[in-house]
């Protein structure tokens, strides 16, 4: 199969001098997931300063998520790592008393070898806190993988599927996780009971792997309930203590592209069977999605295809403005092969893709049905670029001219000076864009600078920096 | 190790990164892993930056960690140097590199012998200094090289301008309303007929620093950024500075009495006198001095103020809250640790306790404990102000986006004056609104009884006390609250009814 893509699909790798955010941001999002954790992330002041400027006023409600900042004597070791880490996590468990710590290794514990996985199991005896090590640095990973290192390492911690339960027991357990998710997409409860008795026995369990808010996991649940399809668990669960079991039996699915660490540790390590399949992002991702997972399963689908028709529909008005304007991924958060691929399928033109990294097994699918869409919407292939040359992608974006630029805060305001429409990326990443019911929540943060500008197009200030010395833009 | 959920100031990169994006034409290649360039983000969202902030990162990778930079760090700079050409490439150390101890002189040795660029080493350590340290250090560093390099090349040029000239030291990128102030400060310089030389760094370029020592004088205007190069300024080229900031009237007219003085130090024969302006300006061109003496002021007299931010801006405003408005600081504080000497003797006789620390939620117990009318500080005790319903102006940094104001707002100067009073009435009047509201019944609905940070209370109100509690007037509930709680823990009631209410006001009162 990667033969085929690599035929038609060009993949570079630059220099990888891009700007992204630091992989630690994932506690941002990932405390206000799992309800009853804390955060310590072991780091310096550059980690503490990031964090507290990227989240912004997040820092004021009183976050499950603080610094261990490492001072000089930590550095030199002339601390004791472990007294430090006990001494710290101690307050925090007399203050917030969560029910999971997890540790946020830097690029500094990374240098000066702080054994973090070490030390945890001890600590935790000691606490009789669980305490989880995920290694989320700037050394080797970008922004999304952060939380790609945090589930990698909780999967670890999920209870083993227990195989000498009967079948009914575990009909029972998922009804039981069923009714939980019925209620918060606010359907009848009877209604589900009876459907869950009917649908609940075919299949084997399935895990979903992701961290989404809980409405959107609720939703994507319930699209495949509509498939007779029992969502078993996901990971991670709103709180610790509720994380889904595991085992050779199980089935998992990613809802997210930047997932193949976790995806790896799920096969090699706790042994459960990985559904390759595009991820729900759009209606046609959504679409791809439900069909492989019930196509895993054996379940005939049923009013998929209307279903997907009519989000298209509904997304009309949308899809006018977008028709035919081209795309630049400047590439940050692995979100983009999804994104790109449902924005061709809206009819942009999409020159570039550019993606941190990019697993090619992992994206197997994604990057197959990116093929097709590009093939059926008669639209040439975009390169993608991996690792990419931020600076190298301006001369390029110079030269192109986009109609929008998917790009970071650094270059968006610069990018904007110079008459280029620019959305920026990290909202992708905090907005809801999975599932049916979301796909107009992703044209509404693309179309944005085009409405946005579409008013301002005619007062004739669209350049607004003084002449540049080197290349003229236009 | 430190438990640490925010910090005022940011680490030692970040000082160097302003001071060296400040200057036109400089680029800054920062030694860091993949994530640290946070600070392209903040200048392009904060500033509303319309270029490209000339800060790229040489990435520390794995691959860096397992064999060292090698050529890495040399090629990036090269690179840069043929993409941008621009004057001085600044090689900026982070947390990351102090640990690796790679020897990054070597590096920029190398780079300068292959770049057209100048190329340095930023000195300065992560964990020895913060973000206000290392710009100080930068800066004097930049121009230090730029003299030095001048005299071995012979062409510095030490004879001082015609007319009396003077540098303004310390402007720069992410600064708390710096632009603002810089204008204010030129037009203030011009007003005395004394020409701006150059202003650094903001917006000067690197090849204009060998002249530097042609003013008569360097104007610092803010304690932290600048003092350091005024002071090898005048070490090595015999040129007096001066460092009062001039925020508010007082300080302002001292400020210009001290320009004054050095003006006439060298120009003998035709002396200056600056009084006739000061004298104009404080009492018909700034509204301050005459708002002072104005009812609405009279008002304020006897308020209860809490001051907090950088050492220069609390110590202006503490200074102006006491002396020109009569209002009582209860307590003024800095973040400013490494200069507490200075903050305290530019404080003493102005407020009635010091707090000198970094730890935000000391800074929080404090005000809780005073409960002040008013705070100036900065963005964190605006949202600790939020907390307890008390209004507060911003005064320093750490600032958010809306202390980037597209108007002018300088805080500096006559004009900043009006600025500076504009502020300090309007918190107060807020709180005065607020009060109004309650005493006539507003919309006040919320249950909250507790407004102090913490919750360590071990007594219980009733729901009639609680009822009656509400009824107090918000601006003196939490005093109310807090002196019954005191009356019934005295007299080992745990239970607290609207009897021990009155009891305990009576207590008070008698």
């Amino acid at each position: 199969m990667s033969n085929k893509i690599s035929e038609t699909l060009t993949f570079e790798c630059e220099t990888g001098n891009y700007h992204t955010f630091c992989p630690i941001s994932c506690v941002a999002w990932l405390y206000q997931k799992i309800e009853d954790s804390f955060f310590l992330v072991v780091g310096t002041k550059t980690c503490g300063y990031f964090l507290q400027n990227a989240l912004g006023v997040m820092i004021f409600a009183e976050p499950r998520y603080a610094m261990a900042e490492l001072e000089e004597g930590d550095i030199s070791a002339q601390l004791n790592d472990y007294k430090e880490l006990k001494r710290l996590c101690l307050q925090i468990k007399k203050d917030r008393n969560p029910s999971v710590i997890i540790w946020i290794g830097t690029c500094t514990t990374e240098i000066i070898k702080m054994d973090l996985e070490g030390m945890a199991p001890k600590l935790e005896n000691e606490l009789g806190i669980p305490i989880v090590v995920a290694r989320a640095n700037g050394l080797d990973y970008a922004f999304t993988q952060g939380e790609d290192t945090v589930l990698a390492a909780m999967a670890h911690r999920c209870p083993e599927q227990n195989t000498l339960l009967d079948n009914k027991k575990v009909i029972q357990q998922d009804s039981t996780i069923q009714d939980f998710f019925s209620f918060l997409s606010l359907e009848k409860k009877e209604e589900t009971r009876n459907n869950s008795s009917i649908k609940s026995k075919k299949h084997p369990p399935l895990v979903l792997f992701g961290s989404l808010p809980s409405t959107v996991a609720s939703q994507l649940s319930s699209e495949l309930k509509r498939q007779s399809v029992q969502v078993s668990g996901w990971l991670p669960a709103q709180r610790y203590t509720d994380l889904p079991s595991l085992g050779d039996q199980v089935y998992v699915c990613g809802v997210n592209p930047f997932l193949s660490r976790t995806a790896t540790t799920l096969m090699r390590r706790r042994k459960c069977k990985l559904i390759g399949a595009p991820f729900p992002i759009g209606p046609d991702g959504t679409r791809a999605w439900i069909e492989k997972i019930c196509s895993v399963f054996n379940i005939k689908t049923k009013d998929l295809e209307q279903r997907e028709q009519q989000i298209w529909e509904n997304l009309k008005d949308y899809l006018d403005l977008v028709r035919g304007k081209s795309v630049f991924f400047m590439g940050d958060n692995l979100l983009e092969i999804s994104l790109a691929r449902f924005l061709i399928r809206c009819g942009m033109i999409v020159y570039e893709i550019g993606i941190p990294y990019l697993d090619k097994r992992y994206q197997a699918a994604e990057l197959l049905f990116l093929q097709n869409t590009c093939k059926s919407m008669g639209i040439p292939m975009p390169r993608i670029v991996e690792k990419p040359d931020n600076y190298n992608q301006i001369q390029r974006m110079r030269e192109l001219q986009p109609d929008l630029a998917i790009t970071g805060m650094a270059h968006a305001n610069p990018l904007e000076a110079r008459g280029i429409n620019t959305k920026w990326s990290v909202e992708f990443t905090f907005a809801q864009i999975h599932g049916f019911t979301n796909a107009r929540d992703v044209l509404e943060l693309v179309t944005r600078p085009l409405r946005r500008n579409n008013n301002l197009e005619n007062l004739g200030w669209n350049d607004l920096t003084k002449k540049e010395k080197q290349i003229k833009f236009n | 190790m430190k438990l640490a959920y925010w910090m005022y100031a940011g680490p030692a990169h970040i000082g160097t990164l302003r001071v060296a994006s400040s200057f036109k034409n400089v680029h800054a290649i920062m030694h860091a892993p993949l994530g640290d360039d946070y600070f392209n983000v903040m200048r392009s969202m904060l500033e509303r930056e319309r270029d490209f902030t000339p800060v790229t990162a040489s990435i520390v990778d794995r691959h860096v960690l397992a064999r060292g930079s090698q050529e890495k760090v040399v090629d990036n700079i090269n690179r840069k140097d043929k993409e941008e050409r621009p004057d001085l490439i600044v090689l900026t150390p982070t947390c990351t590199s102090s640990i690796l101890q790679e020897d990054l002189q070597n590096f920029v040795d190398r780079a300068s012998t292959t770049s057209n660029s100048d190329v340095i080493l930023a000195d300065v350590n992560h964990y020895r200094v913060n973000e206000l340290q290392a710009a100080d250090r930068t800066l004097e560093q930049v121009v230090r090289y730029y003299l030095e390099k001048a005299r071995r090349q012979g062409t510095l040029d030490q004879s001082l301008t015609k007319e009396p000239s003077a540098n303004i030291i310390g402007i720069f990128t992410l600064g708390f309303h710096n632009q603002h102030d810089c204008r204010e400060l030129k037009r203030l310089l011009q007003d005395l007929n004394i020409k701006v030389n150059k202003v650094i760094p903001e917006g000067g370029s690197v090849k204009d620093l060998q002249s530097l020592p042609k003013a008569w004088f360097n104007l610092v205007p803010y304690r932290e950024i600048g003092l350091m190069t005024a002071i090898y300024l005048e070490k090595n080229f015999g040129m007096p500075y001066v460092s009062i900031t001039p925020m508010g009237i007082v300080d302002t007219a001292e400020c210009i009495r001290q320009i004054q003085k050095h003006v006439n130090n060298l120009i003998p024969n035709k002396k200056v006198d600056y009084e006739p302006y000061i004298d104009q300006q404080t009492r018909f061109v700034s509204q301050a001095a005459w708002f002072s003496r104005s009812i609405d002021c009279q008002n304020l007299t006897g308020k209860k103020a809490v001051v907090f931010g950088d050492a220069t801006h609390a110590a202006s405003i503490t200074r102006i809250l006491a002396r020109e408005m009569g209002i009582r600081v209860s307590c003024t504080g800095t973040y400013c640790k490494h200069d507490t000497e200075w903050f305290k003797e530019q404080v003493q006789g102005f407020c009635d306790e010091i707090l000198i620390t970094d730890d935000h939620t000391e800074v929080g117990d404090m005000i809780a404990r005073i409960e002040p009318s008013a705070i100036f500080g900065t963005q964190m005790e605006r949202h600790i102000g939020k907390r307890l319903d008390i209004p507060c102006g911003v005064i320093s940094s750490p600032v958010h986006i809306q202390n980037f104001p597209l108007g002018y707002r300088p805080f500096l100067g006559y004009e900043g004056t009006n600025q500076i009073a504009d502020l300090i009435y309007n918190s107060f009047t807020l709180g005065m609104e607020d009060h109004l509201l309650e005493i006539f019944g507003g919309h006040d609905t919320k249950e909250v009884i507790t407004k102090s940070l913490s919750t360590d209370t071990d007594l219980t109100w009733n729901y009639e006390s609680q009822l009656e509690l509400n009824k107090i007037p918000g601006f003196v509930r939490g005093k109310i609250k807090r002196n019954t709680e005191k009356f019934a823990r005295q007299n080992n009631i745990t239970t607290i009814t609207v009897e021990i209410m009155y009891a305990a006001k009576e207590a008070l009162s008698a």
